[in-house]
């Protein structure tokens, strides 16, 4: 049976299977079988299954799938091509560059977290290039690590900043 | 990396003979064993490898690169980067030559588990001494190969030459070929000296982090296996008292039945759903309606430190020395409390999930579990087949940080397909995990401890009051009806002399472990990163900062003149220096602002390492918030192979310590626990997160010991004599939530 239903993963179009109430995270992770947004708490609460739905970081854990219908959806797997498009770049780099502050600052312990981390911080420095470290605090805010990372996270998104050029006019 | 569940399964000697292996074999009833009773213990068997060989430890291959076969699991913690660097070191190869395998039972060796930090404690011999043996035989084939004697040899990356004429020279590959070495293991290979380190003692990025940030890493929670359903626990809302367990009155199986293809798994009190869509076993499992037996069972968080002061307790006198009654009789100053400390959630920030394919005769099972060989026990009981037909593989899954949901998830995968005849993937819902934990217990401590008027302790009397932690696992308990029952011995029965009061000089002592029986209307108890330090060190910690305030010292130099150990005095020096303390007596720039700072300092560790904190806190005097601005950690942890990991292992724990000290608190009714997410159980968030300094004082010539665990302890007591410091008040109880704080400034 045809399924209505079609969503716009990093870039290109995917026929989804699931139901429209069906949250977008369990459609990435099963049908689509990306790794970057992870079940965290299903509560919206914590940040894990982050995603950006046109550009705006979103909780896909309680993002209904029906309703990204039309609209532009990244994971973490497509942030440096993303990336690339924001800043025409002929090609995309292997990784945004907060993901490689993250690596360079040696940030993660488990990890897990980091998802959210990344599409968060994606996001805040497509929109202020250069935060002081209050906005980036107050950015990061919803997402939580239990490992406590914080402090590492802060200084790789300070870090990318530093690296990031300006966005073309 | 989807179906790699599949394509792992055949044992790891082929795997070896696939690769090409240098294999070599161990001597038993050496000293390296003699230091690991509990590796003997579980030693042996045909259903995992036998650490005689030296196989079971490592792999030459024909590339000329080493696989290094390791028993403990990575929690991102670096241990599985730290251990190659081990092995490297004593190899003479570069850490690109070196990896390690997913660790599983049946062809991983047992270790004894991925506790107590002490990966590299326990397994960093053991691969030291592997990679020494490996290396020496090596080179005696070397010998033969290019007709030169053994002294006469280098090795750089692999290469052995000969000194002096390069070009005469091979490969260890080419030494080994595909075939074994097949030579025996004796532990008494020479070791390189710790001067001649180039790898060891170098912080070498971690291998796992560029996966783990592309999206790459395969955590547990993504492992998917072809025809498997997606199954979720049905349980009530927060567990109520361990042992009561849950009693089901009712199972409703009509409630469910617009949910096409759920499947309702109901064994005796075990309630579980599967479904082939992951959504519909989420829905199934919140729809299905299960009437439970909702009788009290429990306290209620306000009762709980007056269960425990009236419980029959187990009481054994841990250390006694001298006359502490007569001493504090006549000391010059003296206190005299009493503090508590709540029950603390792991609360994983990814809910464990567990893979397992049941068959007739043979079950396979991927989860978190920090002891494989542990799990396989536990799984083959629920199943009821042989111990050796399970296998269990690890999948790295969120920080676990002891004992979470891993085993509890695990055995629930387990019975729902062995239920079901197929593969069923079960993750816990927020709920199932901040609900049914294993949670670090509470604890209620009397402490009495006195100095004379120079200032020296004279006495010290701890008696520490908590239950022990869980054995049954609550899926094996509602699936058998297994009873409920308590660990015997361990870290959770005692208060132990080293972590409480043992950095100090006294002469006259006495511990006291008032064991309160878990049995009796308590919540489930297990190890929780650094078992009661905090409460140990928020007692002890506080009573040492106040005989220096009473004797009119700062607090710093009043432990300095009190601590003989050099290296207890050495981080304690290490970390004053790193935050540039200043000596002056505690409370003595009181005000009457709304706004007021003060800074702390305390000791403190874990079974092993030496830790020492400080902490500069504001408090908000009238709204009770504190926060924390910046703390400083200085660990002595022995060799420390990677301190870059260490860095970052002390900088977590600050932060964690801080959370847990200010925020963290489980809380319950009388029926059932009611903190279930990350509102009614906050943690630290990233506005609230103190900058943090870490020291690590490396000890070239000390065994390498823990440093995961030794500085949550100091940390949050730091911040306790932060807030004396800031205010002139004690705090008693933890966390040091804004109404705890307003309530404790109004009564002084």
């Amino acid at each position: 049976m045809a399924n209505p239903l079609t969503i716009k993963v990093n870039e290109r179009l995917w026929p989804i299977a699931a139901t429209a109430d069906t949250p977008l995270l369990y459609v990435l992770s099963n049908e689509l079988l990306l790794q970057g947004p992870r079940f965290g708490c299903g509560l919206a609460q914590c940040g894990s299954c982050s995603v950006l739905v046109d550009g705006v970081e979103t909780r896909s854990c309680v993002t209904p799938v029906g309703s990204v219908q039309g609209k532009s959806i990244t994971t973490l797997e497509g942030l440096p091509a993303w990336y690339a498009k924001q800043k025409r770049l002929q090609n995309p780099p292997a990784l945004h560059p907060v993901q490689q502050a993250l690596i360079d600052e040696q940030a993660l312990q488990c990890g897990y977290c980091f998802n959210g981390m990344v599409i968060k911080a994606s996001e805040l420095l497509s929109k202020v290039p250069k935060p002081t470290e209050a906005q980036i605090r107050s950015a990061m805010n919803g997402h939580l690590c239990r490992c406590g990372t914080y402090p590492r996270i802060l200084k790789a998104i300070q870090r990318a900043s530093q690296t990031i050029p300006e966005t073309p006019k | 990396m989807r179906n790699s569940f599949y394509t792992t399964q055949f044992p790891r000697r082929d795997l070896l003979k696939a690769g090409g292996a240098l294999i070599v074999g161990l001597n038993c009833g050496n000293a390296l064993f003699a230091q690991e009773p509990d590796a003997v213990a579980f030693a042996a068997g045909p259903d995992q490898p036998d650490p005689k060989h030296l196989d079971t430890w490592l792999a030459i291959h024909s590339d000329n690169t080493a696989t290094i076969f390791i028993g403990f699991v990575e929690l991102g913690q670096g241990c599985s980067t730290a251990l190659l660097q081990i092995a490297a070191e004593e190899l003479d190869l570069d850490m690109s030559q070196v990896k390690s395998v997913r660790m599983e039972t049946h062809s991983a060796p047992n270790q004894g588990g991925t506790v107590a930090s002490s990966s590299i404690a326990r397994g960093g011999p053991r691969i030291r001494a592997a990679a020494a043996e490996a290396r020496l035989a090596l080179l005696s084939l070397a010998s033969k190969k290019l007709n030169s004697p053994l002294s006469s040899l280098a090795v750089s990356k692999g290469i052995v030459s000969v000194v002096g004429n390069p070009k005469r020279s091979v490969t260890y590959g080419q030494l080994t070929g595909d075939k074994p070495l097949d030579i025996p293991f004796t532990g008494k290979a020479p070791l390189k000296p710790a001067s001649e380190y180039k790898v060891v003692g170098t912080s070498v990025p971690r291998k796992d982090i560029p996966d783990k940030v592309s999206g790459k890493y395969v955590y547990m929670q993504h492992v998917s296996v072809p025809g498997m359903l997606h199954g979720r626990v049905v349980r009530p809302r927060g567990q109520g008292a361990y042992g009561a367990g849950a009693k089901v009155v009712d199972v409703d199986e009509s409630s469910i039945r617009n949910i096409a293809g759920a499947q309702i798994v109901h064994r005796r009190d075990f309630v579980g759903v599967v479904a082939p869509s992951e959504w519909d076993a989420v829905r199934a499992a919140q729809q299905l309606k299960v009437t439970w037996d909702t009788t009290p069972s429990l306290s209620g968080t306000d009762g709980l430190f007056d269960q425990m002061r009236n419980a029959k307790t187990s009481d054994k006198v841990v250390l006694e020395r001298g006359d502490v009654a007569m001493v504090l009789g006549r000391a010059a100053h003296v206190v005299s409390e009493t503090c508590r400390g709540p029950y603390q959630s792991h609360a994983p920030f990814g809910p464990n999930c567990a893979l397992a394919d049941v068959k007739a005769g043979s079950a396979q099972v991927m989860c978190s579990t920090q002891n494989p060989y542990e799990t396989r026990g536990k799984i083959a009981v629920v199943l009821g087949i042989p111990v050796a037909t399970v296998k269990v593989q690890y999948y790295e899954g969120s920080g676990t940080y002891g004992h979470s949901c891993y085993d509890d998830v695990a055995e629930a995968a387990a019975i729902m397909s062995q239920a079901v005849g197929k593969p069923v993937r079960v993750q816990f819902m927020r709920w199932d995990e901040h609900g049914w934990d294993n949670y670090g217990p509470a604890h209620l401590a009397d402490i009495r401890a006195g100095a004379d008027g120079d200032g020296n302790l004279v006495a010290y009397e701890y008696h520490g009051y908590q239950h022990v932690w869980i054995w049954t696992e609550t899926s094996e308990q509602l699936a058998l009806g297994t009873a409920p029952s308590e660990m015997d011995a361990g870290v959770s029965d005692t208060v132990t002399p080293f972590n409480v009061g043992g950095m100090y000089n006294v002469p006259n002592v006495r511990l006291v472990n008032h064991r309160v029986p878990g049995l009796s209307g308590y919540l489930k108890g297990s190890y929780l990163r650094s078992p009661l330090d905090i409460s140990f060190s928020f007692t002890s910690e506080q009573a040492i900062d106040q005989l220096a305030y009473l004797a009119g010292m700062d607090p710093a130099l009043f432990r300095q003149r009190n601590i003989k150990d050099a290296r207890w005095l050495g981080v304690l020096n290490a970390v004053a220096k790193s935050a540039g303390w200043t000596p002056r007596r505690a409370a003595s720039n009181l005000s009457d602002a709304k706004l007021v700072k003060g800074r702390g300092i305390a000791v403190g560790t874990h079974i092993t390492s030496y830790g020492a904190a400080v902490a500069d806190i504001e408090v908000d005097k009238e709204t009770g918030q504190i926060v924390a601005k910046h703390l400083y950690g200085a660990l002595d942890a022995g060799l420390v192979i990677n301190p870059g990991f260490v860095e970052n292992q002390i900088s977590g724990m600050l932060v964690q310590a801080t959370s847990r000290i200010l925020k963290e608190e489980v809380t319950f009714t009388t029926t059932n626990v009611t903190s279930l997410d990350w509102n009614s159980y906050p943690i630290l968030r990233f506005e609230e997160c103190p900058e943090v300094t870490a020291v690590v004082v490396q000890r070239l010539d000390e065994k390498s010991s823990g440093a995961g665990e030794e500085l949550t302890g100091p940390a949050a007591a730091a911040i306790a004599n932060a807030f004396f410091d800031a205010t002139g008040v004690r705090m008693r109880e933890y966390p040091l939530t804004p109404n705890r704080v307003k309530a404790a400034l109004a009564r002084a």
